[in-house]
């Protein structure tokens, strides 16, 4: 709302004021209750949270429920379609229940989408606040050598670091977890030096609290946000690209379940049963855009208006 | 003469996460060639009532009641091309911020040959021609060269003569000003003031200038309204309002002015702040800052007086003073 | 002078407060292919006065005046690039350490969204500082209430808020408050007022009244607006490209405007008179930029008395009408200057035939 619309109250000693004055001491609501309580007015966001959870919590309970195994395959039961009596989502071609599969592959790929983006939020978080802060020489020395990192595509690179650790899951965790340093790295940087300059870091520097104290209280809370918002948007990223290293054999290696390597052995049944070809990739389609949907969600929540 | 503008009973109501009253009846009459301010703090609903003037207010959330004529044009009516034909031919707006009304990605002089060309059909070189000559109206330095300038180009002061040299390119009869130099320097401010002066009387426009300044609106204006929480509660000439201040918000805001006060006394302020407009005003919105303030000032609105000829204050201290104009108004239900 | 109640007081009440002496700051620009620097903004160039204990010195200026700058030297928020400060006897940088001067320096910065942290309560906000310096949090919450209350804010109603639930007006009020828990003997009010409603900024400038008698504080008062200045200031310092043109008591400076820009300056202020109505600007064009200010005196390009000498030579201060506290630098003032009418500024003249 514009500031010429603002209503406001003014208190001041000895007025008269219409309305009714509180003698109860007032406490706002914090914050992080704020964006919660305007996030459960995003129906879209409160759905696609809802899926997720639901996912989750499937993935993480997946050896409690009555599921088969996702590795026992059957030379004769290979590529039931969906529906099948035993095999509700079909079987691959080998012959493995598809569903078990899916919800095991869930557990690596969710697992490859979160902890490269939850690392890289660490140390891009931490290097883009002393860049942002600091500023000088130890700036240009973080930021020239983020800026190295943009010179690739995110896909490229993350291909070049795989294949040159090797493939295996740590290996990719490490490589994604690099990938996506850089673009965090940036984005806090920018919001901690748009916020250092602020009169109310200011204000903090003149009562002579140490710049970690300044940081902690006055820099941290209000650049926090956006970084989050920003780092909930690459899980969908890192998630496609987790199943893109599988797909081409630099992550997950068979027979292990994972829905990027599970799309790259199904392709070739294509012509046989594309439903089930396609299911993993349905799968990573509906997780991402779940994803990317709370993430848009939770910018437009955290957006305080004043 | 009839006049240029006028407005009837105007109310501008906004839906969101919170309703806020902006106008509350509102009426004000402009006639030709005049200048009147709207003087009036920040939420007085003074810009608003600009916008809605111009049909600028996000049209999903406002709710406009009331009558608006300008030029014989009944403005509320007004749709898709006939309003693009009333803004900036009839009437023209400009701004506080210079930025928001210049295109930064076009030239100065290629914006206002297209403005020019959006409303009569001149060729290319006779609107640039145009433009050249709004530039040297505007009394801007070497205006063939600043007619190949970017806005970013320019100075504060460059950039607030480009948008009035804008603004008023098709000749509209009505110019609206929404604190167009608040954001200038001292210097620069009294230059673009009378700039305005000068346009207003060779053009013979219609001004509606909208400030929180009364020094400016000294300068400016032949007539002053003062605006309080949606309303006019007091409007007269110049002098009237300087010399003559009827309403007590228009006193307050005279001595809060700092001119020609003591230094070393306390200043006469008024106390307390502009009242939430979540509901419209069933009684008079002052009355809670006001050191004169009744009981009937709280239980119903105030009637309209009129001291003088075009002059009117809505206080009950006017009552056995001046004629009354108008009793009370009862706000519909809310 | 009025008598300061202050036991920090160390060089008694003739030394001054702060001498800042050849206050010097450029900002680089940077530009070209490898950040080379392109120039300088000459923010702050070479500014020279005091500040006395118990005054408040008004500065005054347009935009790129440099008077923001300066206020923030004066709380050692940037570095001096040349020049010393000298608080109340003890230079900064020698004796006095940065954080000795935030004990005495406190700022108060125009309203704005970015003036109050967003995520603080107010009581939050207020007690920061004294917790900072070794507060118990029990004590430092009892001073931000104790601070509420002392500037108008019910604590009960405003401790537990947070500053966009807050009006223009209260929030300054924080603003103060804020800088009051610092207990200090200099406060720095950079625009404190320009930001507020004018019925809103009589109160402020009451409450800043009222404060600076109970607490026995010096101001530093800036603003773009001379009739604020005219109003709290005792001296008035006028800036103009990051130099100071004349400086002096209030009132000697409003009769005489020896600098024609401050003559110029106090000339564009509206005039409040229906029936005498500014008929010319007193200048022309907007200020020039202080990256690449004009030679010799700064101000001869809009200068309607300028003469060749103006262009080439950098006017020294000189007295003006023989009172020692009124300074200004203006080749018109100075004899031996070689302008043609030296010693006989036009402005002068015109006050003297009154």
């Amino acid at each position: 709302m514009s500031a010429s619309m603002d209503a406001r109250i003014e208190a001041t000693p000895g007025t008269v004021g219409l309305e009714a004055e509180t003698t109860v001491p007032v406490r706002s609501q914090g914050y992080w209750r704020g964006v919660f309580t305007r996030l459960k007015r995003d129906p879209v966001a409160m759905v696609c949270g809802a899926i997720l959870l639901l996912l989750f919590l499937v993935v993480i309970f997946a050896p409690y429920l009555p599921l088969a195994d996702p590795y026992k395959g059957s030379m004769i039961a290979r590529l039931k379609p969906v529906g099948t009596p035993g095999h509700i989502l079909g079987t691959d071609e080998l012959g493995r229940d598809m569903l078990a599969r899916l919800i095991y592959g869930g557990r690596l790929t969710l697992m490859l989408g979160l902890l490269p983006v939850v690392f890289a939020f660490a140390i891009g978080t931490t290097l883009g606040i002393l860049a942002g802060y600091i500023g000088g020489a130890l700036n240009t020395a973080i930021m020239r050598t983020v800026d190295v990192f943009f010179a690739f595509p995110s896909i490229l690179l993350a291909i070049a670091i795989s294949g040159a650790l090797g493939a295996g899951i740590v290996n990719s965790l490490v490589s994604l977890t690099i990938v996506f340093i850089p673009p965090i790295t940036r984005v806090a940087e920018s919001v901690t030096a748009s916020v250092r300059s602020l009169e109310y870091v200011d204000a903090a520097r003149i009562s002579g609290a140490h710049p970690l104290t300044v940081v902690r209280v006055h820099v941290l809370g209000n650049v926090m946000s956006p970084i989050f918002v920003y780092a909930t948007s690459l899980t969908s990223v890192s998630m496609i690209l987790a199943a893109g290293l599988s797909f081409l054999g630099l992550g997950v290696k068979p027979p292990q379940p994972e829905w990027g390597l599970m799309l790259n052995t199904l392709r070739t049944a294509i012509y046989i049963d594309p439903l089930i070809a396609a299911l993993p990739g349905m799968m990573i389609f509906a997780t991402s855009l779940c994803l990317n949907l709370l993430s848009d969600g939770l910018r437009s929540a955290m957006n305080i208006k004043d | 003469m009839s006049p240029l503008m006028e407005i009837r009973d105007l109310t501008v109501r906004f839906h969101g996460e919170r309703t806020v009253h902006a106008v509350n009846g509102l009426d004000l009459t402009l006639q030709p060639g005049e200048v009147i301010t709207i003087l009036g703090e920040s939420g007085s609903g003074k810009s608003v009532t600009l916008k809605a003037l111009l049909k600028l207010l996000p049209e999903k959330r406002t709710e406009i009641g009331g009558t608006m004529t300008v030029d014989g044009i009944d403005v509320t009516a007004l749709t898709g091309r006939r309003l693009s034909d009333y803004r900036g031919k009839a009437v023209s707006m400009i701004f506080q911020e210079p930025m928001l009304a210049l295109d930064p990605v076009y030239t100065i002089g290629d914006q206002i040959a297209e403005a020019v060309r959006r409303h009569d059909r001149v060729s290319r070189t006779k609107a640039m021609d145009i433009a050249l000559d709004m530039l040297t109206r505007v009394r801007i330095p070497s205006p063939e060269r600043r007619l190949r300038n970017y806005p970013h180009e320019m100075s504060g002061g460059m950039r607030q003569r480009a948008m009035i040299a804008l603004a008023l390119a098709c000749r509209p009869k009505l110019l609206l000003a929404d604190e167009p130099t608040t954001a200038l320097d001292a210097t620069v401010q009294i230059q673009v003031l009378l700039l305005l002066r000068e346009l207003q009387k060779e053009f013979g426009m219609g001004i509606v200038f909208v400030t929180h300044d009364i020094g400016v609106a000294v300068e400016i204006s032949d007539r002053i309204a003062v605006m309080y929480a949606g309303n006019i509660v007091e409007e007269g000439t110049v002098s009237e309002i300087i010399k003559d201040p009827r309403h007590p918000y228009t006193k307050g805001l005279l001595a809060a002015n700092l001119h020609g006060a003591t230094r070393g006394t306390s200043l006469a302020s008024i106390p307390g702040s502009p009242p939430p407009l979540d509901a419209r005003p069933n009684n008079c919105a002052f009355a809670p800052r006001c050191a004169h303030a009744r009981e009937e000032c709280l239980e119903a609105l105030p009637p309209v007086f009129r001291p003088g000829p075009g002059r009117r204050v809505a206080c009950v201290l006017e009552r056995g003073q001046s004629e009354m104009v108008l009793p009370a108004r009862t706000p519909e239900a809310a | 002078m009025r008598e300061v109640k202050n036991s920090r007081d160390r060089g008694g009440p003739a030394q001054p407060l702060v001498i800042a002496n050849d206050l010097t700051r450029h900002f680089p620009v940077r530009g070209g292919l490898f950040g080379k620097a392109a120039g300088a903004v000459r923010a702050v160039d070479g500014v020279t006065f005091t500040v006395e204990k118990g005054e408040t010195l008004g500065i005054v200026g347009e935009s790129g005046c440099g008077k923001s700058t300066t206020a923030r030297l004066l709380v050692g928020l940037i570095g001096l690039d040349k020049g010393e400060i000298v608080l109340d006897g003890e230079k900064l940088g020698g004796d006095l350490r940065l954080k000795d001067l935030w004990d005495d320096v406190q700022m108060v910065f125009q309203d704005s969204w970015a003036s109050l942290n967003p995520r603080l309560t107010i009581e939050e906000t207020i007690a920061f500082g004294p917790k900072m310096r070794g507060v118990s949090k029990v004590d430092a919450r009892r001073l931000a209430h104790d601070l509420l209350e002392r500037v108008g804010l019910a604590p009960a109603r405003f401790a537990g808020r947070y500053p966009h639930e807050l009006s223009g007006g209260q929030r300054q009020r924080i603003n103060i408050a804020r800088a009051l828990a610092m207990k200090p003997r200099l406060v720095i009010l950079d625009e404190a007022v320009s930001a507020l409603d004018k019925s809103v900024e009589a109160q402020v400038l009451n409450l800043l009244a009222d404060l600076k008698a109970e607490f026995g504080l010096t101001y530093v008062f800036i603003s773009h607006d001379l009739n604020v200045v005219r109003f709290v200031a005792d001296r008035i310092m006028v800036m103009y490209l990051g130099e100071v043109v004349e400086i002096g008591p209030v009132d000697e400076v409003w009769r005489r405007r020896a600098h024609p820009y401050t003559s110029a300056l106090f000339a564009a202020m509206p005039s409040m008179d229906p029936d005498a109505r500014t008929e010319k600007p007193p200048l022309a064009g907007d200020p020039p930029n202080p990256i690449d200010p004009p030679s010799g005196c700064r101000f001869h390009t809009r200068c309607q008395y300028a003469e060749a000498v103006c262009g080439k030579s950098v006017p020294r201060t000189s007295v003006v009408a023989g009172i020692a506290s009124h300074l200004a630098a203006c080749h018109m003032l100075d004899e031996a200057s070689g302008h043609t009418k030296a010693g006989a500024a036009p402005t002068l003249i015109n006050e003297a035939a009154e």
